[in-house]
């Protein structure tokens, strides 16, 4: 009886309401083609003409020919191979010892891997030049001071290719950890233990068992970590540029210098967008083979191997790799914020706030945390909304053309940052949408960036609500947008402000990135 | 009233043709001297804030705004603080896209100004200091813009890492094999003061100095600010371009450092300031312009900062190094300006970055 009474009223009103849900969809697709198709035309239409506009292919006989785009394109992909496979290196162990083994401490492995995880990789560039720089770093000074050594010798110089890989690798290995852990933790125990029941021993049930089981995860990992190294932007621009080489991040950043060459910075930038589609397809390729793990069904817990004597060195081991990423530049980090001069050891005696002051007593600092917060709110508001509409129209199947939809609020996740970068750049500066210089390119940066994930998160929410109730509702003469403002929406509540959240903490640690680089000029001034 | 501004129109527009700064034989039709009026500063105080564009390394801009803004409350200065290359590179695509944020502008480049002032993009604004006191070879002809600060390229050593006795003594002592890695510079596609001081270099001892140089496997960082804050802290034994006022700064803070001028002569480095004209701001950037060339802007400006004044009442801090002891090379911001593009290839040609 209670739901009879809203449900008249809804068919009473219903003759003077409009269904607005196909306006609302179409605007929706206008607004991901503004987002993402625009930038992505004006890039392949740039790479294509001459400064008169003309077409030509001359822009990508240079990037082949020239020596100044070849160098910078072999040096990326010597960064992006040996980062992956030192990455998988560190990772595959330590994910195996996490995931499969009475690892001591384990779930404090994976919150350590998860806080190199949210780490931005410049941050941990700056701070691994405090420790391994070859003159002033802390490691350098700490051997010299043990050994006697000359001033002058060194034995870590992180301006150099092996400084540069072994940072990047530092701050890429969580993504290959995190699959590897996650896939370990899925295969069923019941498999190995029929193997050893079947008398294979412990190594020929991890040879014939465990790793071909986990190495379509590893491979996709070493994928991902392969595209991270590849479109890196910070750590290159602090440890390759003084060393006096690019790549091809830096290298496009360098063509927007006066007088900037943007036909050439998309031409070098579609590459980059080619190979992370086909690398991103190739590991969609080899996770979606491994359906054959999980056969179904509720299986037994992973059964742990005990290390036995073993369990200290992989302790070892394990805390050993986390140094790197984690103990050692937080420590350089917090020494130099507190230190008078940056790589001299803080005491109780030299510990100074006159940094921490300095830097948050400047107005551009204040300008910009309070820019931060803003732009991070409304990326939010905005991502929120947008993931929450498109997920709908695509979960639902609401209007003809919704796999569209779905494929362009996925598609930023093939767009490697500085290829997004040179894409606005080349659409904002110019009519119809004159934004350069102001907040809203950012907005829309963000926006873009942070698209997929809310999306996606957004997405399964719809899937796991069921469209039972709305249909009901639709039936008893609501609207599409009545269903969705007073059926699903508060069903999804939860899922919304998780999401809400998930893109503010992105957005904000991102720009808080552009905080930091832009205050690390003052930084060094003072120390 | 009528007559000077037809002429000044007419040599302006000479000017624009020939591409060239004015010569200084046209002084005499600059526009005249204004002073801070109560209706100036009334209509500042109603725009409340100044935009400045500024070369100038941060705690020195920051403590020129600072001082500004104690002067006159209300008025707030941001601050957007960039190498002068990419300065330049941003007025330029700001301007394209219809953007006017800067209101007055700073350069550690003076060729941007010529090519500024070809643009037609600055204000005719003389300051009553400028009029009475600058010297004509430190402010346009046209009344456009004027030297607000000077300084020069210096080479300096780390004490600790370096005796006295091997110390640098000019630019080419660096070609040495003792200095291979030990060395750091500055970069000419980020850093006004190095694209204005690698000219001058190449220019009186050639190119060939460089490529000698690059052989040094030079670490290259990208301000001129950085290579004496590397060489304080002990990252490099030497630098081979940087601000000399940073080192001067250092040594007084008790750092490590000790400068030389190197004895083929210093880069001279002059810094104008302009009011820009399509400001949005156009009262508080005059405002600020006044404030910046007064007796007591520039003495405050040299005192904190360790620069030189074109303002000859500035007096020097005792004991600092004073412009007309120092052998300098000759600064020629027209040369810069029409090589600017070919400069900046060259290098990266040379140095790889």
């Amino acid at each position: 009886m209670t739901i009879a009474l809203p449900a008249e009223s809804a068919v009473r009103r219903r003759t003077f309401k409009i269904d607005f849900s196909l306006p609302v969809l179409i605007a929706f697709a206008a607004v991901l083609c503004v987002l993402i198709v625009l930038p992505m035309s004006w890039l392949a239409y740039y790479s294509v003409v001459d400064k008169a506009g003309q077409f030509t292919l001359e822009n990508f006989a240079t990037l082949v020919t020239e020596p100044e785009f070849r160098g910078p394109m072999l040096t990326t992909l010597i960064l992006a191979t040996s980062a992956s496979i030192f990455c998988a290196l560190a990772a595959a162990p330590m994910g195996w010892l996490v995931a499969r083994t009475d690892l001591p401490f384990a779930k404090a492995v994976r919150a350590l891997v998860t806080a190199s995880f949210v780490t931005p990789p410049f941050l941990g560039a700056i701070a691994w030049e405090l420790l391994a720089a070859p003159n002033s770093g802390l490691l350098n000074k700490l051997y010299r001071h043990l050994t006697g050594a000359e001033m002058g010798d060194h034995i870590f110089n992180i301006y150099s290719m092996t400084g540069l890989i072994f940072v990047v690798s530092c701050y890429t290995f969580p993504y290959i950890f995190v699959l590897i852990a996650n896939a370990l933790d899925r295969i069923p125990g019941d498999l190995e233990d029929a193997s050893s029941m079947l008398g294979g021993r412990t190594w020929t049930t991890a040879r014939r068992i465990t790793i071909p089981l986990a190495l379509p995860a590893l491979l996709a990992g070493m994928l991902i970590a392969f595209l991270q190294a590849m479109t890196l932007f910070g750590s290159p621009a602090i440890l390759a540029l003084p060393a006096g080489f690019h790549t091809m991040t830096t290298k496009i950043w360098s063509l927007f210098q006066f007088p900037p060459k943007p036909e050439l910075a998309a031409a070098a930038s579609l590459p980059l967008l080619v190979l992370t589609v086909m690398l991103l397809r190739t590991q969609q390729m080899i996770l979606g083979r491994k359906g054959y793990s999980v056969v179904g069904g509720k299986t037994g817990d992973p059964r742990l191997i005990r290390l036995g004597i073993w369990k200290w060195p992989a302790v070892a081991f394990v805390f050993a790799v986390l140094m790197l990423p984690v103990f050692l530049p937080y420590f350089a980090l917090i020494n130099a914020a507190l230190s008078p001069i940056a790589t001299t050891l803080v005491t109780p005696e030299n510990a100074t706030l006159k940094n921490v002051w300095f830097t948050f007593g400047l107005s551009s600092t204040k300008i910009a945390l309070q820019n931060t917060f803003i732009l991070g709110a409304l990326t939010a508001t905005l991502g929120t909304l947008m993931a929450l509409v498109i997920g709908y129209i695509s979960v639902r199947r609401a209007v003809v053309g919704h796999q569209a939809l779905g494929f362009l609020a996925t598609a930023p996740i093939a767009i490697p940052g500085i290829v997004l970068g040179v894409g606005l750049f080349l659409t904002y500066t110019q009519p119809p949408f004159v934004l350069y210089g102001t907040l809203w390119i950012l907005l829309l940066a963000y926006l873009t960036i942070e698209l997929p994930a809310a999306y996606q998160q957004l997405s399964s929410a719809y899937k796991a609500v069921g469209n039972d109730l709305e249909d009901a509702s639709r039936i008893l003469g609501a609207t599409r947008l009545q269903a969705l403002r007073h059926i699903t929406a508060p069903l999804l509540r939860t899922s919304v402000i998780a999401t809400w959240c998930f893109i503010f903490v992105a957005t904000v640690r991102e720009l808080s990135a552009a905080i930091i680089l832009f205050t690390s000029d003052t930084r060094s001034c003072r120390s | 009233m009528t007559v000077s501004k037809i002429t000044r129109r007419r040599v302006l527009a000479g000017g624009v043709a020939a591409g060239l700064a004015v010569p200084a034989k046209v002084l005499a039709q600059a526009p005249a001297a204004e002073t801070v009026t109560p209706a100036l500063l009334e209509a500042a105080k109603k725009e409340g804030r100044v935009v400045w564009y500024a070369a100038m390394d941060l705690p020195v801009s920051q403590n020129v705004a600072k001082r500004f803004e104690a002067k006159y409350p209300g008025i707030s200065v941001r601050i957007e603080r960039t190498g002068s290359e990419r300065q330049f590179q941003r007025l330029a695509q700001e301007y394209s896209s219809k953007i006017y944020a800067a209101d007055i502008i700073n350069a550690s480049d003076a060729a941007h100004f010529v090519a500024w002032k070809r643009n037609g993009w600055l204000a005719p604004y003389v300051p009553e200091d400028v009029a009475k006191f600058f010297p004509r070879e430190h402010r346009d002809a046209d009344g456009l813009f004027a030297s607000s600060r000077i300084y020069v390229v210096s080479l300096c050593y780390n004490t600790s890492m370096v005796k006295p006795e091997d110390a640098p003594k000019g630019f080419m002592d660096l070609l040495h094999p003792k200095w291979l890695n030990r060395l750091v510079k500055a970069h000419p596609s980020y850093s006004g003061t190095i694209m204005t001081s690698t000219y001058q270099v190449a220019r009186d001892l050639g190119w060939d100095y460089f490529e000698k140089l690059a052989k040094q496997k030079v670490m290259q960082v990208q301000s001129s600010v950085d290579p004496p804050n590397k060489v304080a802290l002990g990252e490099r034994a030497a630098m081979a371009d940087g601000n000399d006022f940073n080192v001067i700064l250092h040594k007084e803070a008790g750092r490590p450092v000790e400068i030389v001028y190197p004895v083929e002569g210093a880069p001279l480095i002059v810094c104008p300031n302009a009011v820009l004209k399509a400001a949005s701001n156009p009262n508080a950037a005059r405002l600020f312009q006044s404030f910046l060339f007064s007796q007591d802007g520039q003495q405050a400006l040299c005192d904190f900062a360790a620069q030189h004044s074109a303002h000859p009442q500035v007096k020097p801090k005792p004991g600092r190094p004073v412009l007309k002891n120092i052998k300098v090379m000759k600064d020629d911001p027209v040369a810069v300006e029409a090589q600017a593009v070919e400069i900046k290839a060259r290098y990266q040609k040379i140095f790889g970055v």
